[in-house]
């Protein structure tokens, strides 16, 4: 039981990682932006394409990952500001359609480039995780799954302060209410929109470089399922909503974790999708996404 | 002295020709009023002095500052800070937020922090409301969030969009008081509005706006006795 709560919270915090970015971007330009688990693999790579130029292989120093981790993460929030300003900002006055077939357009751009540079077989991640744990209530973990994990607590505290109380997380709330408004007190749009696309994406490149040292291997297409299961954590946290993405992945990472125990691993997908189908359905505002009444 | 001077003025929205040559100026430390009906052509006036829409023909100048082309983040860093109609409070921010967001520009925090407390004192309301989320205020209080926003910001210039819109009688003299203390302490208004009685009070000057032209112009207390205006905007 306990063993099952813990690995679910370290997959949801994969999910929530990645979530924040989906939930964030989609809070200030309303685009589901399809190529943010991409950006995941990206930063897997990213991590994988560095410690090889480096000839490492076989690494199990955490210190080392703390390195890739940042390197990975400055990469793909580039990356991601460059996938906005040539992407999707052309688009901003576009139908909304429009720049979601462009997202889903930028996703497999990044998925084939990707496989035409390392091709198509999975690689091995050269920062592997030692395996060598102790028993705590019951529940078998290991000093590099409580690093994960305090990472990814780490990396959320850092932006929830940064959204809640610092000037720049102050005009993105404001632009995701009303940018037009935010332009009035003096909001470079353009400049925000830009610094939420580095933040998400440096938050999806944690993740895979997270995920690869992890799970041990990458391949081009790992963005995919986890760019689904993201869009499915921020929806049941309520999307737009940062305190709701993290909650999400959490809880999507707990839902599946208990799922696989009690159907077989074989349903797990099965399991988080129908989520999303309940969620959608029943509760489209999410967990955290109820608005507020609005008095004229 | 002339510190805003529009001249010929032309913006066109597809086929709406919401702006034909409008001419008008704004002098240093003056309360100057647009007084016009619906769709004459007053908000697209405001929006063009905050850059969000462009002129197509004419000159926008403010300061030296070519308004038609500046930035709206560089108009608003200059000074010229626009209180729009509708006042668009984030509504769920509290209003001590709101009130921050209005010195998004400024990065002198001790400055910022001396704005409050003056919006603070001369608003007492919003210092009890300061961590109620905007969008659970009434209509008058969110105007005075609007307004103590725009103030944050240190304006020079500051436009005022229809801020008497939706307000019982004595909530607007209390705006309309407002505005005039702001003015007082040197601040340069542009006040835009439909409740010409309440406007011509504390303008110096005005103009009368029809169909993206000015028509007339005068000295407010002339305006108010002038028989087209009565009969047009003072339901005479």
């Amino acid at each position: 039981m306990m063993q099952l709560i813990w690995n679910g919270l370290i997959v949801g915090s994969f999910y929530a990682l990645v979530a924040l970015g989906y939930s964030m971007v989609y809070g200030i330009i309303k685009l589901l932006n399809f190529a943010h688990g991409d950006i995941y693999m990206l930063g897997a790579f990213v991590g994988f394409f560095t410690l090889s130029a480096f000839g490492i292989s076989n690494e199990t120093s955490i210190p080392l990952l703390l390195v890739v981790l940042l390197l990975s993460m400055v990469t793909t929030g580039l990356i991601g500001v460059g996938i906005e300003r040539i992407a999707y900002r052309p688009l901003r006055r576009s139908p909304r359609l429009a720049v979601l077939i462009t997202a889903i357009g930028v996703s497999f751009t990044l998925e084939y480039g990707v496989r035409q540079i390392f091709g198509p077989n999975p690689e091995a991640f050269p920062i592997r995780l030692e395996s060598s744990g102790f028993d705590v209530l019951g529940m078998r973990v290991t000093a590099s799954q409580i690093v994960l994990v305090v990472i990814a607590a780490v990396l959320m505290l850092v932006l929830a302060h940064i959204v809640e109380r610092t000037r720049q997380g102050r005009a993105m709330r404001a632009i995701a209410l009303d940018p037009t408004g935010a332009q009035l007190m003096g909001v470079n749009v353009d400049r925000v929109i830009a610094m939420v696309f580095f933040i998400g994406s440096a938050l999806a490149g944690a993740a895979g470089v997270m995920a690869g040292a992890y799970y041990g291997s990458i391949d081009f297409l790992m963005g995919f399922i986890i760019g689904l299961k993201a869009f499915t954590a921020a929806v049941i946290g309520g999307i737009g909503n940062l305190y709701g993405a993290m909650l999400g992945g959490v809880l999507l990472g707990m839902l599946e974790s208990f799922g696989s125990a009690w159907f077989g691993g074989e349903w797990r997908d099965v399991f988080a999708f129908g989520f999303l189908i309940l969620f959608l359905t029943l509760k489209p505002t999410g967990l955290l996404g109820a608005r507020v009444v609005e008095r004229m | 002295m002339t510190t805003l001077e529009v001249r010929d003025a032309d913006v066109v929205y597809g086929r709406v020709h919401a702006l034909r040559e409008l001419s008008f100026t704004v002098g240093e430390g003056e309360i100057v009023c647009l007084l016009g009906n619906n769709g004459a052509g007053k908000s697209t006036t405001m929006n063009m002095l905050s850059g969000l829409v462009r002129p197509r023909s004419g000159s926008v100048t403010w300061q030296g500052m070519d308004l038609a082309t500046a930035k709206p983040w560089d108009i608003v860093s200059a000074g010229l800070i626009h209180v729009p109609e509708g006042r668009r409070i984030f509504s769920t921010m509290t209003v001590h937020e709101n009130l921050l967001l209005g010195g998004y520009t400024v990065s002198d925090a001790k400055a910022i922090a001396a704005r409050l407390d003056e919006v603070y004192a001369m608003m007492p309301r919003l210092a009890e409301r300061r961590s109620q989320q905007g969008g659970t205020l009434s209509g008058g209080e969110q105007q005075m969030v609007a307004i103590g926003r725009a103030l944050i910001g240190g304006p020079k210039l500051l436009l005022l969009d229809e801020p008497s819109m939706g307000l019982a009688p004595l909530v607007v003299k209390q705006v309309m008081e407002i505005i005039a203390a702001v003015n007082a302490t040197g601040t340069t208004v542009l006040l835009v509005e439909q409740n010409a009685r309440a406007a011509l009070k504390i303008a110096h000057r005005a103009y009368v706006v029809e169909t993206g032209r000015a028509t007339l112009e005068g000295p407010a207390a002339e305006l108010a006795k002038d028989p087209r205006v009565i009969e047009a905007y003072l339901g005479g």
